[in-house]
C-alpha cells in the first residue's frame, strides 16, 4: 500500500520549485514510500509510556547572552555568492510571488 | 466596483484580525551575535549562522526570550511552560536557509487581551498568541517599471535584517466593531506601540519597519451566521494606514459581494498614495509550509518563578498610567484624549515633573507648541524645546516676570535657537516693566498724549481708562503689567474703581 501518491510528490516538487519529469515523480514516490515505511517501524516499538520526542538531548533552555560578536566582512559574506550587485546577493527573478 | 462605506456597513458586518510584528531592540540577532543596527551598509551584519553556511548552528538569544515573555505578560497572556521553535519551510530568497525559524503550534505566550477605548467605548481585543521568530532579509527588485516583483528582471538581497528577533502578536477574530472597525484597528495598534515602548523592548518605528501590521478583514452579510472569507493586507506602514486599509478593504469586499462575486483568500498590498489595496500572492496553506520542530534548538521551558519575577517587575502599563495622570492632573477625558492623540502625554508629564502646573503644561503643549509643530510639519517631541524650558516659561509667567504674550515670544525665541528662556528674555529684552519709575514715566507720557481720554476718566468715566492702558501697553511694547498700569493711571487721575 502506497503512503505517498504521485500527486503529493508533484505538490512537494512545486513547493520546492523543482522541475521533475513524470518518470522522476514515479521514481521519488517509490523511494519516499520506502523511507516512510522504514520510519514507521518506530511506531511499532512506541509504547504508551514513551512520550513522543523531537530532540535527541534531554535539554531545555540553552540560551546565549545578548552580546555582539564579530560579523563577516561583506567581501567574505559574498565570496560564495553566484552573483553579486551593490554588495548584495543577486538572485534570479521569482515569478508569481511577492514578499 | 467598490461600495461607499456607509452602504457597505448597512449590508455587511466586518470581522477584523490583526497580526503585528515587532522587531525587538536586542543588541545582537536572535540566533547569532551579529549586530542589529538599522540602516547599516548591506551585508555588513551577517555571519555563517544568519547566512546559513554549512555547519553553523543557531543558539537562542536570552534577552529576546525574556522580552517576548514580558510582552506576553503585558498583554495578559498565559506563558507556555514548555514550547519549541519550528521550521517554516518556503521557497523565497529572503531567508538564506530556505526556511524561517518560527513557532508553530506551541507559541511562547497565548490567550491574552488588550483593552482600548474608541469613541468613549471600551473594546477588548483578545490575543490569540505571541510568538518569537526571526526577521527576513531585505529584497530589492531590479528592472521592470514599478520596482515591484512583477516584471522585475532579478532581485538583490541584503541579509542584515535576516535573523533579527521578531515577535508576532496575533489577535483572535474581532467581531462586533461594526462601523468603528477602522478606528478599533488603529486604536489597537496604537496601544500595542505604547505598551512596547513602556516595556522598552523595541523602538517600534513603523516607518523603519520595527513595527509592522498585517490587517485581516472579512465581511458577512447582516443576516448571515458564518464569517466570510478574509484577506490579509500587508505593507501597512503607519497608524493612519491601518485605519485606511481596513476601510478600503471593507469597501472593496462589499462591492464584490454585492455584485454576487466571491472574495479570494489572498495577501493584498496597501498603497499609501491611493489608499487602496491590490492583490499579492495567493496565500499558501499552512500545511504547505511543512512546519516541524526545529532540531537545532532545544525546547524552552521558562521557570515559573522567573516568569513571576518578570511579571512583578513589569512597568506601569500605558492605560493605567493615563488614568493615574488624568486623576493627578485633574484634566477632562476630552483633554486627556486630545493629548494622547497628539503624543503629548510624555511631554506634559516631563514638564510637570520640571515644576510646571499641569494645566499650564497642557496649555502650552496643546496650544502654542501644537500650532508650531503643525505649521512646520513636525511632531511635538521633535520641536527644539525641552519640557524643562516650558516649565521655566510657566514659572516666569507665574512670578509676573512675563505675561502670556511675552511668553509666546520667548517660546518663539527658544524654537528659533536663540538659547534658553532666560537668555531669550535677556537678549530680546522681554521682561515685564517692573521698575515702577519707568512705568510711571510711560504713564505720564500717555496721559499727556491723550488729554481727552484722561479728562473723561477724571470726570468719572472710568471705562475710558481702557484706552489709556492700551496706550501704555503699546508704548511699552507689551512689556508692562497691564493690571498695575491701570491701578497707577487711576491713582494719578484721582479716581477709584
Amino acid at each position: 500500500m502506497s503512503a505517498i501518491t504521485r500527486d503529493e510528490v508533484a505538490h512537494l516538487a512545486r513547493l520546492s520549485r523543482l522541475a521533475l519529469t513524470d518518470d522522476e515523480l514515479d521514481h521519488y514516490a517509490t523511494q519516499l514510500d520506502a523511507i516512510i515505511e522504514a520510519v514507521a517501524k518506530v511506531a511499532e516499538v512506541a509504547a504508551e509510556d514513551v512520550p513522543p520526542s523531537s530532540h535527541a538531548l534531554p535539554l531545555t533552555n540553552v540560551f546565549r547572552a545578548d552580546e555582539v560578536r564579530q560579523s563577516l566582512t561583506p567581501e567574505q559574506a559574498l565570496s560564495g555568492a553566484p552573483a553579486v550587485e551593490d554588495d548584495r546577493f543577486r538572485v534570479p527573478r521569482i515569478l508569481g510571488e511577492e514578499a | 466596483m467598490t461600495m461607499v462605506y456607509d452602504e457597505a456597513l448597512e449590508r455587511f458586518e466586518p470581522v477584523l484580525g490583526l497580526e503585528t510584528h515587532v522587531e525587538l531592540g536586542t543588541r545582537s540577532k536572535m540566533f547569532c551575535g551579529c549586530k542589529t543596527t538599522f540602516g547599516a551598509p548591506p551585508n555588513t551584519q551577517v555571519c555563517p549562522t544568519c547566512l546559513a553556511l554549512p555547519g553553523a548552528l543557531p543558539v537562542a538569544n536570552a534577552a529576546a526570550i525574556e522580552s517576548t515573555i514580558r510582552i506576553g505578560l503585558a498583554l495578559n497572556c498565559s506563558i507556555a511552560e514548555w514550547c519549541r521553535f519550528a521550521r517554516k519551510n518556503y521557497f523565497y530568497p529572503d531567508m538564506p536557509k530556505n526556511y524561517q525559524i518560527s513557532q508553530y503550534d506551541e507559541p511562547l505566550c497565548f490567550d491574552g487581551y488588550v483593552d482600548v477605548e474608541v469613541d468613549g467605548k471600551p473594546v477588548r481585543i483578545e490575543i490569540e498568541r505571541v510568538h518569537l521568530e526571526e526577521d527576513t532579509g531585505k529584497s530589492t527588485h531590479v528592472g521592470g517599471a514599478t520596482g515591484r516583483i512583477q516584471g522585475a528582471d532579478y532581485s538583490i538581497v541584503d541579509y542584515n535584517r535576516a535573523g533579527i528577533p521578531l515577535v508576532e502578536i496575533v489577535t483572535k477574530p474581532i467581531p462586533g466593531t461594526d462601523r468603528l472597525a477602522p478606528e478599533v484597528a488603529k486604536a489597537y495598534v496604537t496601544e500595542l506601540r505604547e505598551i512596547m515602548r513602556s516595556l522598552g523592548v523595541s523602538d517600534v518605528r513603523m516607518e523603519e519597519g520595527s513595527l509592522r501590521c498585517d490587517v485581516n478583514v472579512s465581511l458577512m452579510p447582516r443576516s448571515a451566521a458564518e464569517w466570510g472569507t478574509r484577506t490579509e493586507t500587508k505593507n501597512v506602514n503607519s497608524l493612519r494606514s491601518v485605519e485606511r486599509a481596513v476601510r478600503s478593504e471593507i469597501e472593496r469586499q462589499a462591492g464584490i459581494l454585492s455584485d454576487g462575486g466571491k472574495i479570494i483568500q489572498e495577501t493584498r498590498h496597501f498603497h499609501e498614495d491611493t489608499g487602496t489595496t491590490t492583490s499579492g500572492r495567493s496565500k499558501e496553506e499552512a500545511q504547505d509550509y511543512r512546519y516541524f520542530p526545529e532540531p537545532d534548538l532545544v525546547p524552552i521551558a521558562p521557570d515559573p518563578a522567573w516568569v513571576s519575577e518578570l511579571k512583578a517587575a513589569l512597568p506601569e502599563l500605558p492605560s493605567v498610567r493615563r488614568k493615574r495622570l488624568q486623576a493627578e492632573w485633574g484634566l477632562s477625558d476630552l483633554d486627556m484624549q486630545a493629548m494622547h492623540n497628539a503624543d503629548a502625554i510624555d511631554l506634559v508629564e516631563a514638564t510637570v515633573a520640571a515644576g510646571a502646573p499641569a494645566a499650564d503644561a497642557r496649555k502650552w503643549w496643546m496650544g502654542e507648541l501644537a500650532r508650531r509643530a503643525n505649521e512646520t510639519g513636525t511632531t511635538l517631541a521633535e520641536l527644539p524645546i525641552t519640557p524643562a524650558q516650558i516649565a521655566r516659561v510657566t514659572e516666569l509667567v507665574a512670578s509676573g516676570a512675563l505675561n502670556d504674550k511675552l511668553a509666546r515670544e520667548v517660546l518663539e525665541g527658544v524654537l528659533a535657537g536663540e538659547g534658553t528662556p532666560d537668555e531669550v528674555v535677556e537678549k530680546r529684552g522681554l521682561q515685564i516693566v517692573s521698575d515702577e519709575g519707568e512705568l510711571l514715566a510711560i504713564i505720564d507720557q500717555v496721559l499727556a498724549d491723550n488729554a481727552d481720554a484722561a479728562e473723561k476718566v477724571r470726570s468719572g468715566k472710568i471705562a475710558a481708562a481702557g484706552a489709556l492702558v492700551g496706550g501704555v501697553m503699546r508704548a511699552s511694547k507689551g512689556k508692562a503689567d497691564a493690571a498695575r498700569a491701570r491701578q497707577l493711571i487711576l491713582e494719578k487721575l484721582g479716581v477709584s474703581e
